[in-house]
Order: C-alpha cells, then sequence, then structure tokens
C-alpha cells in the first residue's frame, strides 16, 4: 500500500558498499552530487554514468530497487523536462502555436533529467546500503564539530534516528488501522477529494493517539534509564576507518579529479 | 452461508528478500453458526488465516469461497463481504476514534448504507448485547477501560449484523475477570445470534471451555483440526508446538499414570470433578 518509499530502507546483503563506515558513504554521496553540478557536457555525464554504475554492481543491491525512488520524483521530473523543453530560448526545431521546442532546450531538459535521476539514484545507494542507525550515527560524527557553536548535534542525530526507527513501525500501525476499519465497511479508495479527506478521519485519528502514547511510552523507557543527552555519553562501538574506507576515500579523490579536470577543459 | 478455504497459501512481500511464507495449503470450512477456536503459537499464521477469511489479504495461492462464491472472483462486493464476515481486531485502539462511543458504534452500520436512525438503533441492541452499560453510550471511546474499549470495539463491529465473527485474541490485555466476562459475553453472542464464531487465541485455557472445535495452526500449516477433547489428547504434540493443553488435561493423564480411571478428555474443571469422583467411587466399591 504505502510500501514504496525507498529512502530509509535498507536492503540487507553483504557486499563492500554495505561495509564501508557511514561516514565514508555519506561524504562520498555529497561529492557524487557536487560532481553532477560540475560536469556539465554528455562526456561528463557518461563518467558520472560509468562511477554509479560500478557502485550499483558493486552494491549488490538489485536495479530495481535504486530505481523505486524515482516514482516519488517523478511529478517533478516530468514538469522539469517539460518547462525546460519548452521555455528555453535557442535555436527553434519545432513550433505549434506558441508552444516551442528549442535545441538548448532538449539540451538543458537532458542534463536536468540526468542530474535529477542520478541524484535521487545516488543517494538510495547510500540508504539502501546503510542501516538508518550507521546512518545517523555517521551523520553525529561527522557534525561532531558543530557542537563547539552550541548546535546540539547528538540530539539532533537522536531525534533523526528516532524518527527513521519510528517510520516502519508508524507505518504497519497504519496497515492495521486501514484494515480495522476495513473490516467495518470503511473505504479508502473511492470518492471526490472532499469524500477522500473524509474518509481520511478514521484512520488519522487512532493513527495519532497512537503516535502520542507511543512518544510518550519512550520518553518514559529513556528517562527510566538515566538518559540526560549528549555530554559525557560515550558509544558502545564507536566509528573506525579501515582499509578500505582510505581505499574508496582515494578513489573518490581521483573521480572529484577527473569532474574538475572535465570543467577545466571544458570537455 | 459458510467460508470454504480451498488449498490456500499465503506469502508476505513475494518475489523480494523479505519473502515469508505464512500459511501454506490450508484446507478449511467454516460452517454457519459454529464456534471455533483458531490457535497457535505466535507467529504460526492465526492472524494472516482469519485476514483471508474476509477479504483483506488476497491468497497467493488457491481459493477462498463464501457460500461457494470465490471472493476474489469479478464483480464479488467485498465490501459487503466484511458486513457478512464480522472482523474484530486485537488491539481496539485501532478502530475507536469517533468523539462517542454510539457514534463510533454506528461507524459500521452507516458504511453498510442505513440512515442515521437505523444505525443508532443497530448500535444501541450491539452495545447492550456487548454489556455496555448505558451510561457510557455519550462517553469519549478514549475515555474508556482497556475491557470497555473491547466491547466497543466488538459492538463496532456487531452492529453490522455480520452472519460471522471473527475474533482476534478478545482476551488479550485483560484481567482475569474481565477476560471471563469478555468470553461469556462471546459465548452468550453465540446462542442468541446464532451467528458462528471464530475465536483466534493463543491460551488453550481460554478456548476450551466454549468452542465445538479447535483448529490448531503450527507454522503455517493445519496441524489439528477437531473437537477439543480429540485435540487435547495429543497434548504431547501441543507441546512441541509451544502450546500447552489445560492444566486440567496434565492432571487428569497424571491421576491415570497413577492408575485412578479417570477420564482424560474431561476439559473442564467441572468435567473433570464429576470424573474424579465417579473413579473414586468406583474404587471405594
Amino acid at each position: 500500500m504505502i510500501r514504496d518509499i525507498t529512502l530509509g530502507q535498507y536492503y540487507p546483503a553483504d557486499s563492500v558498499l554495505h561495509r564501508l563506515d557511514p561516514r565514508t558513504k555519506f561524504v562520498g554521496t555529497l561529492l557524487f552530487v557536487i560532481s553532477l553540478f560540475i560536469f556539465h557536457t554528455f562526456p561528463g555525464y557518461g563518467a558520472a554514468t560509468i562511477f554509479l554504475a560500478g557502485m550499483i554492481v558493486l552494491s549488490k543491491v538489485p536495479v530495481s530497487f535504486m530505481f523505486r525512488g524515482l516514482k516519488a520524483i517523478l511529478v517533478i521530473l516530468l514538469f522539469t523536462v517539460v518547462f525546460n523543453m519548452l521555455l528555453t530560448p535557442g535555436r527553434v526545431i519545432w513550433q505549434l502555436g506558441l508552444l516551442k521546442i528549442t535545441w538548448e532546450g532538449m539540451m538543458q531538459a537532458g542534463r536536468m533529467a540526468i542530474r535529477l535521476v542520478y541524484l535521487v539514484v545516488g543517494s538510495s545507494i547510500m540508504t539502501l546500503t546503510t542501516t538508518p542507525n550507521q546512518l545517523t550515527n555517521g551523520l553525529e560524527n561527522l557534525m561532531g564539530p558543530l557542537n563547539r557553536i552550541h548546535v546540539p548535534v547528538h540530539e539532533i542525530a537522536m531525534m533523526m534516528s528516532i524518527a527513521l526507527r519510528f517510520i516502519p513501525i508508524l507505518m504497519e500501525e497504519t496497515d492495521k488501522i486501514m484494515k480495522a476499519q476495513m473490516a467495518r465497511g470503511a473505504d479508502f479508495e473511492s470518492g471526490n477529494i472532499i469524500q477522500k479527506a473524509k474518509n481520511m478521519i478514521p484512520l488519522l485519528v487512532p493513527l495519532f493517539v497512537s503516535a502520542f502514547r507511543r512518544a510518550n511510552d519512550l520518553a518514559m523507557a529513556m528517562e527510566a534509564r538515566c538518559y540526560h543527552g549528549g555530554e559525557g555519553r560515550t558509544q558502545m562501538k564507536p566509528l573506525q576507518y579501515k582499509g578500505r574506507d582510505y581505499a574508496a576515500y582515494g578513489i573518490l579523490v581521483g573521480y572529484m579529479a577527473l569532474s574538475i579536470a572535465f570543467r577545466i577543459w571544458g570537455i | 452461508m459458510s467460508i470454504e478455504l480451498k488449498h490456500v497459501s499465503y506469502r508476505y512481500s513475494p518475489g523480494t528478500v523479505y519473502e515469508m511464507r505464512a500459511l501454506e495449503h490450508i484446507d478449511l470450512s467454516i460452517p454457519d453458526g459454529q464456534f471455533i477456536g483458531i490457535i497457535g503459537h505466535t507467529g504460526s499464521g492465526k492472524s494472516t488465516l482469519i485476514q483471508l477469511l474476509n477479504g483483506l489479504l488476497k491468497p497467493s495461492e488457491g481459493q477462498v469461497l463464501y457460500n461457494g462464491e470465490d471472493i476474489w472472483g469479478e464483480g464479488f462486493s467485498r465490501k459487503k463481504l466484511r458486513g457478512q464476515v464480522g472482523q474484530v481486531f486485537q488491539y481496539p485502539e485501532h478502530q475507536l476514534f469517533e468523539m462517542d462511543v454510539l457514534k463510533d458504534v454506528c461507524f459500521g452500520p452507516k458504511n453498510q448504507g442505513l440512515g442515521q436512525a437505523e444505525a443508532e438503533e443497530q448500535a444501541r441492541k450491539a452495545l447492550e448485547h456487548v454489556g455496555m452499560p448505558k451510561e457510557l453510550f455519550g462517553k469519549s471511546p478514549f475515555e474508556l477501560s482497556g475491557g470497555q474499549k473491547k466491547r466497543a470495539a466488538i459492538a463496532g463491529v456487531l452492529a453490522m449484523n455480520p452472519r460471522i465473527l471473527i475474533l482476534d485474541e478478545p482476551a488479550a490485555g485483560l484481567d482475569p475477570g474481565g477476560r471471563d466476562e469478555i468470553l461469556s459475553q462471546i459465548a452468550i453472542l453465540h446462542r442468541t445470534r446464532k451467528m458462528a464464531i471464530v475465536l483466534v487465541s493463543h491460551s488453550m485455557e481460554d478456548v476450551a471451555r466454549y468452542v465445538e472445535r479447535i483448529v490448531v495452526l503450527n507454522e503455517g500449516r493445519v496441524a489439528f483440526d477437531d473437537e477439543p477433547r480429540k485435540v487435547f489428547a495429543h497434548y504431547k504434540e501441543l507441546e512441541r508446538m509451544g502450546l500447552a493443553a489445560p492444566e486440567i488435561t496434565y492432571v487428569m493423564h497424571d491421576l491415570k499414570a497413577r492408575g485412578l480411571q479417570v477420564d482424560t478428555g474431561a476439559i473442564t474443571i467441572e468435567e473433570a470433578k464429576e470424573s474424579i469422583l465417579k473413579a473414586l467411587k468406583g474404587e471405594r466399591r
């Protein structure tokens, strides 16, 4: 029903990417996204494609999972492509009344589409190979220096991991509530938009009630175990870079150097 | 009026790494007016099984027939079916949402297309049948106690006038007094409304007293399907499945092993008492 959101959906497998340090993966994803904006020619995108394809193969995650996340941005993607095609001034190659498609527009649309798709697929690789807990752990570590300027890094990370942890629980709960109401003849599919919104009430009220109850219970359980925030708190498994992480950073540096070189030479 | 499962299998998330076989080749029929207990350990597939009965889940293989009609056939209204095959879920919190109890119970009948007055009448009747005190009708369902919530949830389904009522762990989370009350209320419903009842539980003790037939599920398959005393005779196998026969079964078997000629098929304490007294009298003679 609501199960096709890839973001934050870990796919268990045994691959190099799964074993990498979450910090490495996070920095890598960030650099990959930046590289997408440094590359501005199709040979450049070719290089990004090779890199991305390599990562997909390394991750051992079925390709269909990677592209599942694209469904969510389909509308944005279509809008970007259509508007870029129609509104970019330049050499006209097709015209119908006020509508015209230009050569430059086509190129621009292609570039935008590639960037958007790669962006989503690239970050999907990270979320598919890293458990949400590892991810927030890595983020907390990377953001550590911000603590000095009084950013509550640990608290933010804790909130994130709790939120992530609760997504599947709430989804399951939604499913159960939907079924319980369907068993009483509720209908979540038919009707116009107002009718549909009204039909959601029997779903949303129990969902919110349970979410608040859970939040309360969790807070209580955390306090009972003397949770008092990040100060002086150590980790059971502190993150540690290994050989493969240094190798990964090496590859990333090479890849970034390539993208900058492409930019300088104007390829 | 009956539900029939023909060779039904169910898999969760088929075709992915998370694939899980929940049920395998189940053949089962639930005739009109019978009081059935479905028993199994956690994860044995009982919740999946009951969701197949009213079309909340679609079987991966096999057919579910209601009065001989395939419920997944073309043109079959599953919404109507759910009015006929009522299902009460384990947690009443999952369905209570209205401002007051009466309105909440009206939700089902209204979905069936009844008008306000008719729906309210059905709701009142249902609430009375589950033994909900009148002064609570206007209260918010969230202010009720656990047992009262459960009653409200059962009434919410009962108000649709189902022919078959499926209850998932109706006694879970209640204290012993509340548990007996709910279960005997259900038994009364069975007698007065002549509806078939499917009671899902992992506790033998709970169902033993009420049901006419027990279906034991183990790892997605039907392990036993018989009247209670015959099922409990397999108490050693039941134990291997992580289930236990009622305490009294053990007592009776122990007594028999020590040479007292008692009826090991006794299910309730009353039956056991009779049997022991009889055996003792026989010995004295």
